[in-house]
């Protein structure tokens, strides 16, 4: 089997279980407010690393090429409020001009 | 007045499950531009269907990490949807084949629309309406999105390869709400550029879950 596969069926056996198990158990299990807090700054942490990893490394060198590009332009739209949608599709332009011309 | 009201779940819950369902195109494009098949594509997104965490199991592998990183990041976040499940329980009351369908469609949105209902009978429809709708159009948009990319060969010309972070951090954008948040990310950039040039792919990500364990368990 595939690394993919592997991937793809333990991600999403893990994902229902997580699910399942929430709306099962005694609600007292996991309402410690150390718990809520730990559970909203996850994925804060996990988002902030996959952007930095993906946008400027490649394996294990530090590479800046149309990627870097195109997530500046990314925030440059985010921090003018633009939609999600906007946000992918300026970055994906941005990269693809860099790419073609640079 | 029930109606009426009944009426504006209704529209809520499409609204919010055409426009985020319609991002799975991002998603179907960005799994093909990181070497999964257009299959497992669609199966991720009928199977696992958590937004971010799809993105990490494609992200991560495409980055060169194992499955098993692949597997922890994608787990950890979503880790959250155990939190909404808790949440909705006492409100949709399912017992037995109506939770466990309704465990899957329990995400940050079908959540959202939910508890932005005022009655408990509009709370579960929008809880039903918003995890369906949403569940229909992200599959169907995964699907097209995959086979886009498989039709368009490579992915850097047509910018996926910046799409993927730019996904990222358009779901990170709403979190960063406060002094806390932002410390928390940016010290999460830098250890995972710090472990990259050392640690095999996949572990500067995972790793930075514990700096949300220490700044959370503190105060």
């Amino acid at each position: 089997m595939s690394p993919q596969w592997i991937a793809v069926i333990g991600a999403s056996f893990l994902a229902y279980a997580l699910k399942y198990i929430g709306s099962s158990i005694p609600e007292s299990w996991l309402a410690h407010p150390r718990i809520q807090r730990i559970n909203n700054l996850i994925p804060i942490s996990l988002l902030s690393a996959l952007v930095a990893i993906q946008t400027v490394t490649d394996k294990t060198k530090f590479v800046i090429d149309q990627r870097a590009a195109g997530v500046a332009v990314a925030a440059i739209a985010l921090l003018l409020k633009a939609p999600f949608w906007l946000v992918v599709v300026s970055a994906a332009a941005t990269s693809a001009l860099v790419y073609k011309f640079i | 007045m029930s109606t009426s009201s009944s009426k504006s779940v209704k529209q809520d819950s499409f609204t919010v499950s055409l426009t985020v369902g319609a991002y799975g195109i991002a998603f179907g494009a960005a799994a093909v531009a990181d070497h999964f098949t257009v299959l497992q594509a669609c199966l991720l997104s009928l199977l696992l269907f958590s937004g971010a965490s799809q993105f990490a199991v494609v992200g991560v592998m495409g980055a060169g990490g194992s499955a098993i990183s692949a597997i922890a990041t994608s787990t950890l976040l979503g880790s959250r949807n155990a939190l909404y499940g808790l949440r909705l329980a006492p409100i949709l009351s399912h017992r037995g084949i109506k939770r466990a369908l309704g465990a899957q469609i329990t995400i940050d949105e079908s959540t959202g629309v939910a508890l932005s209902q005022s009655t408990n009978e509009e709370m579960k429809k929008g809880f039903w309406y918003t995890g369906i709708g949403v569940f229909i159009f992200w599959n169907f948009f995964t699907l097209l999105g995959a086979l886009g990319a498989n039709a368009i060969g490579n992915p850097s010309a047509w910018g996926l390869d910046a799409a993927v972070p730019a996904a990222f951090l358009g779901l990170l954008w709403p979190r960063l709400k406060d002094k806390k948040s932002w410390g928390v990310a940016e010290s999460a950039v830098m250890v995972a550029l710090a472990l990259a040039p050392f640690a095999p792919a996949g572990v500067p990500i995972i790793s930075c879950a514990i700096i949300s364990v220490i700044v959370g368990w503190r105060e």
